[in-house]
Formats: structure tokens, sequence, C-alpha cells
């Protein structure tokens, strides 16, 4: 038997006008996890596809067991033993799980090949509690949480025999607990035989799991390497092809006085007795596990949802919010946890998504003024350090970070005392990432209150100033950021007083 | 796991309160018109109740399956209407027909209208809505074209045609019998089948669906098409029930199928939908058109009232729906 499962030799794959992937090497041995790992844009995805079969290679071969194949669709690599287990969920919200683990290769019987319900319901219980998972197979895979969805997407790959398992970022919205949980399941796959390749951005991830790691960068293949034998340095060298000199550049930085106080806030069935407050250039960090409560405060400091108990107040003086739109008459912004969907309209100019922010601003009479709208874009678009050719730009057409940049510029249109951030570095690769870290020390220096809802460990350690840790809706410790350290933490996150 | 078990239990309660909520409803309703009206619980009203509604049913079955597929058909009047016509001028012209070829005929002539629809969809990647008004016009302007804008009366169909809608196999008249071997049918198809459970996964999340291999465009092509065959059938039985043929045969139909499908619980955005609770939307929207003439409401006011009583329906449904939610919400410690 050769060492390698599958091995892929010089795959270049060309889109129109791109070549999406030049001169990929990758060889997969057997039992091994490999990580895969490069910016947003390396080629990671067009790499799985062309494994998957989505994308046939202009040039390169590839071989399985020694033997070269080729995959005309997603069909062909199933066949050969090869899943995928996609980033964005690819479940069926509606269909239960046990349907969603079955699809594709369903239990069936007799000549009119009925679908044995019963068989896959029971067949789908034993691989779940084979995970030492508790979810039950009739419910709707919609009602699940990300964390138990992927649970599933992993019983779907044992129940197919799958030879070679890809994971495309499955701990990109899992918290620290719950991606300690799936490296462990992910150890029982391989213990089961699987080959697998785990894409990631985080580092944690690849030591905790990876025997070696490729890095693509471009498009292009840098190299593979034991994980023993890299150090952090060097991988991110590998990764940007630049030295990322401080990922936290934290300032020093006068607090002034109280902007946001919360008194025993509570929303029945989602928080109780919350009480903190935010000073003028501070940031507080908002932590916990995902579930924990965290974003349902936001929301409803913001006026999304209604709090059934306690006070806010702003400044010093109780404000009544019972919208966003009193929110932001208060002082208080909101970047919301998904850029693309909830704060940016992604066929729109750069110079209209930013005006979005506040339309009475730019009003002349019953006329909206389209000068004033340009006039203010392009002196916050500058404010910010947009990277774009122009504010006429398509936000379609930037980055991760230059997105993120238009939306924090869209909330400064208004007056603004506070900003909640919620998750502000969610899937973003590592440069964008100290963008946005920039960008909050540069609000923070301003003047503004920052409030960081965020789950990353290493974020909230190194850009806060006191850090508030939530369990199951209470608040359970709080840190000033100088006794703060993981374990302290996770001990908040996890197990409460 | 304590969350998870109970989003677990929120999830089941809102499932059984969705379908017992339109049952009480529809229990309330016909305790309500028997009162008024004594005549209602006979069994020639209510076999007639049945007989009226098997063609809505029959309908609604394939609107479901499209609804399912995240689309929506507003041509199936118009298929209706145009397969009911070809198949009586082909009765009127060959009196000597056998019934079931002239069924087969206007199943026929529904299959291709439905394939048009779904390519349409499927291929040419117009939205549903958009595709189907389209077809719609196309359907209802052939009609008056054949037909020459004249109606097929009765005495210009066949007995055996007519017999169609006033047979049956002892009490039990065809057009009940048909309607039920449909809905069987239908349902062994849409949750025993391969085939038919890929409806639901190409409305739940056709990207996915792509990824997993399953060939969305035949799904949506087949949806449409055996809506359209299921409508060609309808259109032959309404045509043999009304003993008559004309232009504006079922005219605006299709909003009482899309009704009852939605009041069953079929959402419009696609992914969800089940026979057992179509079958009670179904039955609503029939005991409402039959029972409104039988307590003396003036014809004027039956649409009106009509419309009133499906809108209290369905926000009864999501109010308990809420209050459930909402008390599971409460059950959760914090």
């Amino acid at each position: 038997m050769d060492e390698y499962i599958l091995e892929l030799d010089h795959i270049t794959k060309i889109f129109p006008g791109v070549k999406a992937l030049q001169n990929v090497n990758f060889q997969l041995k057997r039992g091994e996890i490999h990580a895969l790992m490069g910016e947003n844009g390396a080629g990671k995805s067009t790499f799985i596809k062309v494994i998957t079969g989505v994308h046939q290679p202009e040039e390169g071969t590839m071989k399985l067991d020694g033997k070269p194949v080729q995959f005309k669709s997603t069909r062909d690599s199933q066949e050969a033993g090869i899943v995928c287990i996609y980033q964005h969920s690819t479940a069926y919200p509606d269909l239960s799980v046990t349907e969603n683990i079955f699809l594709g290769h369903e239990i069936t019987k007799g000549k009119m090949r009925t679908l044995q319900w019963k068989d896959m319901h029971a067949k789908a219980q034993e691989l779940l509690e084979r995970l030492g998972a508790n979810i039950d197979p009739k419910a709707s895979m919609g009602t699940l949480s990300v964390a138990q969805q992927q649970l599933v997407e992993i019983a779907k790959a044992l129940s197919s025999q799958a030879r070679i398992i890809i994971m495309d970022e499955p701990t990109a919205a899992l918290t620290k607990r719950e991606s300690e949980e799936l490296y462990e399941y992910t150890e029982k796959l391989r213990e089961g035989g699987a080959s697998i390749i785990f894409i990631s951005h985080r580092f944690e991830d690849m030591y905790r799991l990876a025997d070696r790691v490729t890095v693509l960068r471009d498009a292009q293949y840098i190299g593979t390497w034991d994980v023993n034998a890299i150090s952090n340095e060097d991988m991110i060298i590998a990764m940007v092809g630049r030295e990322i000199k401080q990922l936290f550049p934290k300032r020093k930085i006068e607090i002034g006085g109280e902007i946001l106080k919360v008194e025993k806030l509570g929303r029945t069935g989602y928080f109780k007795d919350i009480s903190f407050h935010v000073k003028k250039g501070e940031i507080v960090a908002l932590t916990g596990l995902v579930g924990a409560g965290r974003s349902e405060v936001a929301e409803t400091i913001f006026g999304i949802a209604q709090p059934s108990e306690g006070k806010i107040y702003v400044d010093g003086k109780e404000v009544k919010i019972k919208n966003p739109t009193d929110a932001t008459h208060a002082g208080l912004g909101l970047l919301p946890e998904d850029r693309q969907k909830q704060a940016l309209i992604l066929d729109w100019e750069i110079s209209k998504n930013i005006g979005l922010g506040n339309m009475d601003r730019f009003r002349d009479g019953p006329w909206y003024n389209k000068a004033k709208e340009s006039g203010t874009a392009q002196e916050l678009a500058e404010k910010m350090a947009v990277k774009a050719s122009s504010i006429y730009d398509k936000a379609s057409s930037l980055s991760g970070g230059n997105q993120q940049k238009v939306v924090v510029a869209k909330a400064l249109t208004s007056d603004l005392k506070l900003i909640i951030m919620d998750e502000p570095t969610k899937g973003v690769d590592v440069g964008a990432k100290a963008a946005i870290y920039e960008i909050m020390g540069e609000l923070a220096q301003q003047g503004y209150g920052i409030l960081l809802i965020s789950s990353e460990m290493p974020e909230v350690l190194g850009m806060a100033d006191r850090i508030i840790v939530m369990k199951s809706g209470r608040i359970t410790a709080e840190f000033k950021s100088e006794e703060a350290n993981q374990e302290k933490i996770l001990e908040a996150a996890m197990l409460g007083e | 796991m304590k969350a998870s078990a109970n989003t677990l239990e929120k999830n089941k309660t809102k499932k059984t309160f969705r379908e017992l909520g339109l049952l009480v409803f529809l229990i309330v309703l016909c305790v309500i018109f028997q009162a008024i009206n004594p005549t209602f619980f006979t069994w020639e009203n209510l076999a007639d109740m049945l007989r009226n509604t098997s063609i809505l049913a029959i309908l609604a079955v394939g609107m479901m399956m499209v609804m399912v597929t995240g689309g929506i058909d507003l041509s199936v009047g118009a298929i209706v209407a145009l397969a009911g016509m070809v198949s009586a001028l082909t009765v009127q012209y060959v009196p000597q027909l056998p019934a079931f070829i002239a069924i087969l005929i206007g199943m026929g002539v529904g299959l291709g209208c439905g394939a048009v629809n779904g390519v349409l969809v499927a291929k040419g990647r117009i939205i549903p809505i958009i595709a189907t008004l389209g077809m719609m016009n196309v359907f209802r302007g052939l009609t008056y074209l054949i037909s020459g804008s004249k109606w097929v009366s009765a005495h210009q169909m066949s007995d055996g045609f007519k017999s169609i809608a006033t047979g049956g196999i002892g009490p039990i008249n065809t057009l009940i019998i048909i309607a039920v071997i449909v809905v069987l049918i239908f349902y062994y198809f849409l949750n025993y089948n391969r085939t038919g459970r890929y409806i639901y996964a190409v409305g739940s999340n056709p990207e996915s669906a792509v990824i997993t291999g399953i060939k969305k465009d035949r799904i949506l092509i087949m949806s449409y098409t055996l809506l359209g065959l299921l409508a060609g059938l309808a259109g032959v039985l309404w045509v043999s029930k009304f003993a008559s043929a004309q232009g504006d045969t079922a005219t605006g139909y299709e909003m009482n199928v899309i009704a009852a499908c939605v009041l069953g619980g079929v959402s419009v955005s696609g992914g969800t939908g089940k026979v057992g609770g179509l079958l009670l939307g179904v039955l609503l929207l029939g005991v409402l058109q039959n029972a409104l003439p039988l307590i003396n409401v003036s014809t004027f006011w039956e649409d009106f009232i009509q419309g009133i009583i499906i809108l209290v329906a369905i926000l009864l449904n999501i109010s308990v729906k809420r209050r459930a939610d909402k008390n599971a919400l409460k059950r959760r410690e914090i």
C-alpha cells in the first residue's frame, strides 16, 4: 500500500481572467490530520473544490491510492469515499437530523425502494451516541446550535464510511469549549481509519490536531511542514508573506467619565441581573461561550429586543430605548456580527453604504442631498483609511477588513458615544484582523467607548481594558486586563462561581 | 446539554400545535354551522361537500409540492381550463371515446403545460411567480382560441364523459375516490421515496442540494410537471362535474389552491409542508364553501367572510405558536 492515500501534483485551475490555483502540490498520508492554512483568497476553497470534483483542474494530476483519478462531479468523489464538511453549513434546516445524515445514501427496501425511516432513525441515534452527542434524530436541523449541526455533519461523514474527510474551517463559528469537543470528534474520525484535511485560520487548531501543515498563498503552493518543526513566526511569514509585528496594537489611552451604565438588566429566557459600565476611551469585552447571552445583551441595549427588567443609563441619565433609532439618538452604535448580511449592501457603492447610516443628516428639505452624502462619506472613509480607488467602488469589491472599516464609517455618520462591536473579527484572516484592531484602538483614542463582544480569547486579552465573563445568562466574573488570563476567563465561562 | 433538550421540547410542541390549532378551529366552525343549520351534519351534505372539495384537494397536493421547492404556480387555474376544454372538444367530436381516454388526454395536456412552466423556471431561471404568471395568460388565451370562445355544453358531451363525475363505487363518488388515491400516492411519494424527499432538500437549501449531487433542475421540472399533470386531471373532472367547458373555467381558482396550502402549514419560502396539514387546510376551505350558503349568508358576503375566516385561522395559528415558544422560554432556567 502507498504511504499516501491522496496525491495532487502540479494542479492549476484557471477561471476566466484569474489563476485560482497555480502548480499546487499536496500529499495526504494515510491516517493523518493535515492542516491546510492560508489567508482568505489564498485558494483554499478552490483547492477543496478540485478534490471534491466541483471544479476540474486545467493542468496537473490527482492520484487516489496511487492510481490517477478524475472527478467529474461531487458524486464521483463521494463514491470514492471523499466527504467534505463545508464552512457554511450545508445543512437542510427544515429536514430532520436523520434525514440530514442520510440524504444521498438513504436506507431503502424492496423494488419500490421505500425509505426505511425506522431503520434510519435508529442508525442515526447510534451514530450520534457513538460520538457521545445528545441530539434527538427526529428534531429539525434548524433548531440545533451551530456546534450541534457540525456534530450531525460529522455523524454524516461517519455514516458514509468516508476514507478522506475534508473539514473547511469547522471551528470558525465555535467557542473554545466547542472547538475542544470538535478536536475530540475529529480524532475519533481518525481512529476510525479516516484521513483528514483540516482547513483553518486558527493556529491553535493546527497545533492541537494536525501532524503536518501545507500553506497556500496567492493561489500558490508555499510549502509543507511537520507541525512540530515550524515556529509561529515562520508560519505567519509563510501565510502572509510578511511579518506581522504586533497583532494587538493596544494604545495607552486616558480613560474618561462613564458613558454607558446598565443596571440589573434582564430579558425573560435569555439573561438576568446584568450590571456593568463603560467609560470614555475604554474597551470593555463581554465574553463567554456561544449561547451565554452576550449577543442578546447587546441586542437589548441597542433596542432590537426589549428588556423585561432593569435600567440603562447614558451619560448618567436614564434612557428608554424602544428601537435602534432611539439607541442611535442616545449615542449608541452597533456593528453587527454578520457584516455582509446585516451591515452592508454589497451591491451599493461605499458612499451610499455610509450615507445609509444616517439619511436624516443628508436631507435638504424634502430632498436627499447626494453631494452632502459624498462629502461626508469621503471624509469618513479617509478617517477610517478605507483602501479603495474611490468612494464610488462597490462594497463587494473590498476585502473583509476594508468592509469592516466601511461599516464603522457608516456608524460614525451618527453622533456616537459608544460603539458595540459584535464578533468584529469572525471569519477574517490575520491581515484583516490586525486592521480591525487598529480601528478599535483608533476609536478608543478618539474618545469613544467600546463594548467588544467576542469569544476569541487572544483578542479579548489583547484589546480590552476590562473583561466581563458571562455564563448561561449571568455575569460570572469581571477582570481588569492586567489580572486576567486565559485560564481564569475559561473557568468563569465554563464553571461560573 | 440542558439547552438542547429544551429546544427539542420546544420544537415538538410547535409541531403538534400547528396542526392541532387548525383542527380545533375546524371543529368549532363545524359546531357553529351545525347549530345554525342542522342539515349540515347529514350524510348527503357531507358527501356533497367532499365531492366538491376533491378537485381542490388534487390541485393542492400538486401545489404543495411546487411550494416546497420554494416556488409557486399561478397558472393552475388556466391549465384546468385548457385541459378541460381540450378533453371536452375531443369528446364533442368523438362521442364514442371511452371516458378514461378523455381523462388521459386532459392529463397529457396538463403534463405538457406543467413541463413548460418547469423548464422556464429551472432552465430559463425566471422566478416562478413571473414565469407562471406569463404562462397563465398563454394557457388562458389558448383555451379561448381553440374553443373559438364558445362553450361546450352538457348536450354536446357524451353520457360516459359526464358520468365520470356522477358515477361512483357504491355510495362513494368517483371524484372522492380519485382524490383519495392521488393523496395516498403523493403521501407515499413525498415521505417514502428518495426523489420525493429531494423536493424538500431542494426547497430547504438549494445550494447544498447541488453539492450533495441532487439534480436540482430535474427536481424543479418534475415538480411543475407533476402539478401540471394533476391540474390536467382536475380539468377533466371539473368539466365533467359541471357538464360545461368554458373559456373562463376556474379563473382565479389558483388563489383558493394557494390559500388551502398556506392554511395547511405549507411555507411560502419552501422546505416545509405536510400532507396531513394540507388536508386540514383543504377541508377548512371546503367546509366554508359548503356551509356559508347553507346558513343563508348572502352570496355577496360569502367571499368577504371566507377571507376573514382564513385570516383568523392563520392568526390563531401564529398566536398559539408564539405562546408555545414563550412558555418554552419561561421554562428555561437562567
